[in-house]
């Protein structure tokens, strides 16, 4: 039974990167001092988790959900990566008060260089759109969906592209 | 175990309402979370409001690295619920969310004059823990997507859960 039905009509869904496209490179901070480059983690899916901004409401709910079904994409060796246009130290806040335990990216400088990149960027008001691209471990698009802004995606569309992924992807 | 699906409500679903009620709606929420204690008042005038017409099913989506006390008050909502105090003790905890310490919930399984010791036992023992997951990570696959979240005959309802927006989505649905 879906539940997904809203996302199709979404204005910014066009333009995102679809399955079967390579996910283009990137290195952004993960915190203050340090940074991570998806071309690192070849070899292991990689659930890209675009949204608008730390703090909003809907984001919290969300994010809140994947960290406490973290072991959920561990099962499948896949990396979870929170991005926003949010800088270093909102970001760090943000995690903490919330106890994330995985990383949040800051595409803060060029502000979303990369949301503009996968085609997630809302030149409109200067934020990313409530996106997600589960990458498999060879760097390529295998699923993504854009979810109208206020409408929290959930992760049963993620669970369920990973389990798609090939087996040696699932599980390597 | 059907605990996961939005279709059926099995007899492991704590349930309001009779079974042949036209509208069905699911809750997976968490007793810590201040829009869940929001979101309880809303559906006990619901249910007010709709009577024979609404089935209520509560389920669990503690999210527990945001509300560290969500995960045991769930377990002593299960432990009441094994002595036939569910919705009591839900009751309880919804109007008690600031005090979901165990000793707090101790508290109210005395004050619903349960058997304490069996219900301390049980929450010492996390005897309820699994069943907790299992409505946990039957939610995220159905599209729970935090909390409260709610499903109107098996959709989920994406809208604001204020009465008259859930009202007018349960008269939609057929109520």
């Amino acid at each position: 039974m879906s539940t997904r039905q809203s996302t199709q009509t979404t204005p910014g869904a066009e333009s995102a990167l679809s399955p079967g496209e390579r996910a283009p490179d990137f290195n952004l901070a993960r915190s203050p001092d340090d940074s991570l480059s998806l071309g690192d983690l070849r070899g292991q899916p990689v659930v890209l988790v675009f949204y608008p901004a730390d703090w909003s409401p809907v984001c919290g709910g969300q994010l809140a959900l994947y960290n406490e079904i973290l072991e959920e994409f561990q099962r499948f060796d896949a990396r979870l990566l929170g991005i926003s246009v949010d800088g270093v130290w909102c970001h760090k806040a943000f995690a903490e008060d919330k106890n994330l335990e995985f990383d949040l990216l800051s595409d803060f400088e060029p502000k979303g260089e990369v949301a503009g990149a996968y085609g997630v960027y809302r030149d409109s008001d200067g934020v990313t759109e409530r996106a997600l691209f589960v990458i498999d471990g060879d760097g390529v698009i295998r699923w993504s969906t854009v979810s109208p802004i206020d409408v929290d995606p959930g992760a049963d569309g993620i669970l369920a592209a990973l389990e798609g992924l090939p087996e040696q992807e699932a599980t390597r | 175990m059907n605990a996961s699906s939005l279709a059926t409500i099995d007899e492991t679903d704590h349930t309001q309402g009779p079974d042949d009620a036209p509208v069905t709606l699911i809750e997976y929420g968490d007793f810590e979370c201040p829009l869940c204690g929001q979101a309880y008042s809303i559906v006990e005038r619901l249910r007010r409001d709709y009577g024979d017409d609404l089935r209520f099913a509560f389920r669990h989506l503690p999210l527990n690295k945001v509300h560290p006390h969500a995960a045991q008050a769930a377990q002593a909502a299960e432990a009441a619920g094994a002595q036939d105090a569910f919705w009591a003790m839900h009751a309880a905890l919804f109007e008690h969310q600031r005090a979901l310490e165990y000793e707090d919930l101790k508290g109210y399984a005395e004050d619903l004059a349960l058997d304490t010791e069996r219900f301390a036992r049980e929450l010492d023992e996390r005897v309820y823990n699994k069943r907790v997951q299992v409505d946990l990570r039957g939610g995220v696959r159905a599209g729970a997507n935090g909390t409260p979240t709610f499903f109107i005959n098996g959709v989920r309802h994406d809208g604001d859960f204020d009465f008259d927006t859930l009202s007018q989505a349960i008269t939609k649905a057929g109520a």
